[in-house]
């Protein structure tokens, strides 16, 4: 406030451009670094922490996007609001009758408008990978970078219509056992699942209700890689969550997440799971499940724990 | 040239003495003659649109959160916490925290059902000069749900009256 002036003399018409003197220069110099040092930090925004109310970021999916359990929603993750960051780090874990399935990975939310995510899927099959002839122990590894864009809507505080919070958002994922996937029939063993995410919390009724639409020809969600003998197309599938608020920190509910079924060699069924989301305070989280995962690479009935466990701002 | 350099420094420096000295002083404060303890305000309409929401239908909600007084405590608590929140408590510093707790108190009232009328400004107006963000009003809800659960308000019934509040977002956050 003090230099520019400077400059508005300097401009005047019938004035010299030339600085003419010491003190005009040092002045030049000092309101010309100024203005770019502020622009640099002008251009990014202000970022505070911790804006959103408990929950509201959701929790990590599977894939490590912010959502439920196993449904991605189309809210940002952590708890940046509008003005601020937020970012979480996840770990998963299912314990099923013949598998077992972790997930590490990294979210990070920025001005409630952008999520970048990253994750590793490794799916365990332990004993069952002898009978599968795969040997035992042996382990696919899947990782997923993720980006999601909210695109409109406050899925929170527009209570006072339908309208829901829409975010667009891509998965690219990337399997580490492209031989064996080629072996069972898989087409790839890279994928992109690209989805649509309509998220809308019914405050005064304490109701969360999400819905994507996800299009993808991930066979079990990549895990056994994607397309297959039967389609190797992109399909629409559904994914769709509830949730009920029984307290300001504690959230339970159910969610659905249809599948392709790509690969002849196994039939593969919709996801299911009822949960509980436990906030103990806006850094850590832990969320429990009851999830039924249904045949995987022919063993029927996949069904058991699913816990997860998030610290995050 | 030289010269000119210099007497265009002299004036530079020489003048935010010089506006300083010629600013008129802040005006004094004036209580309010209808409302003793506050600080008097620019007139304004009086309305009950003003209060940014429908009231709720019959006396249900204002009963589940203790009436008159139930309100009372749980607007102190609002502010008492609000005033003390390092997140937000510069926005308060410079309030009427006396005016505030009346306005909130009529405001609560009548979006509950509880027949007061709301004598304060709209929320636009209230919030126009206060610089709030997205991160200030979700500290202010925390601090309304910790005041509302002291009360003893039931949770569910807490979210039936936070969805009446929440659509006033686009008029508290300004920036």
């Amino acid at each position: 406030m003090f230099f520019p002036p400077v400059f508005s003399l300097r401009r005047a018409p019938g004035r010299a451009a030339r600085p003419a003197a010491p003190f005009a220069i040092a002045a030049a110099v000092m309101s010309a670094a100024g203005p770019v040092a502020a622009q640099v930090f002008d251009w990014v925004p202000e970022s505070r922490t911790g804006g959103k109310l408990l929950l509201t970021g959701g929790v990590s999916s599977v894939e490590g996007s912010g959502g439920g359990g196993i449904a991605t929603w189309a809210v940002t993750t952590g708890y940046g609001a509008e003005d601020g960051v937020g970012a979480n780090l996840h770990a998963t874990y299912i314990n099923l009758p013949d598998y077992e399935f972790r997930s590490v990975g990294a979210a990070v939310g920025l001005w409630d408008r952008v999520e970048v995510s990253i994750a590793r899927q490794e799916f365990d099959t332990g004993a069952t990978g002898a009978l599968l002839g795969l040997g035992k122990g042996f382990t696919f590894t899947q990782d997923i970078v993720g980006v999601k864009v909210k695109v409109l809507g406050d899925a929170v505080y527009a209570s006072d219509s339908w309208m829901p919070q829409i975010a667009v958002g891509a998965q690219f994922k990337s399997n580490d056992q492209g031989a064996i996937i080629a072996a069972v029939g898989g087409q790839d063993d890279e994928g992109t699942d690209v989805y649509v995410a309509a998220t809308k919390l019914f405050l005064g009724q304490s109701l969360l209700v999400s819905g994507a639409v996800r299009w993808t020809n991930a066979n079990q969600t990549g895990l056994l890689g994607y397309g297959g003998d039967r389609n190797d197309d992109l399909e629409p599938q559904f994914e769709g969550s509830v949730g009920y608020l029984l307290s300001s920190n504690l959230v339970v509910g159910a969610e659905y997440r249809t599948k392709p079924d790509n690969l002849g060699f196994a039939s593969e069924d919709d996801w299911v799971d009822v949960y509980a989301a436990y906030a103990l305070n806006k850094h850590l989280s832990v969320t429990a499940a009851w999830a039924d995962l249904g045949s995987i690479a022919t063993f029927e009935d996949q069904r058991g724990l699913y816990l997860s466990l998030q610290v995050g701002f | 040239m030289i010269r000119f350099a210099l007497v265009a420094a002299f004036a530079l420096i020489a003048a935010p003495v010089l506006a300083q000295d010629a600013a008129p002083s802040a005006p004094a404060d004036v209580m309010s003659t209808e409302h003793p303890g506050e600080l008097a305000v620019a007139p304004y309409a009086q309305s009950n649109a003003h209060a940014g929401a429908t009231p709720f239908e019959g006396t249900a909600m204002y009963e589940a959160f203790h009436g008159e007084a139930g309100v009372g405590r749980i607007v102190d608590g609002l502010v008492a916490r609000s005033v003390a929140d390092p997140r937000i408590s510069g926005i308060f510093a410079a309030s009427d925290l006396v005016r505030l707790r009346r306005t909130l108190k009529e405001q609560f009232c009548y979006i509950l059902g509880g027949g007061c009328a709301y004598s304060g400004r709209d929320m636009a107006a209230a919030h126009a000069e206060m610089g709030a963000q997205a991160a200030d009003m979700g500290a202010l809800v925390e601090n309304l749900q910790a005041a509302m659960r002291e009360e003893g308000v039931p949770f569910a019934v807490q979210n039936r009256f936070l969805a009446k509040l929440a659509p006033m977002k686009p008029d508290v956050v300004t920036r």
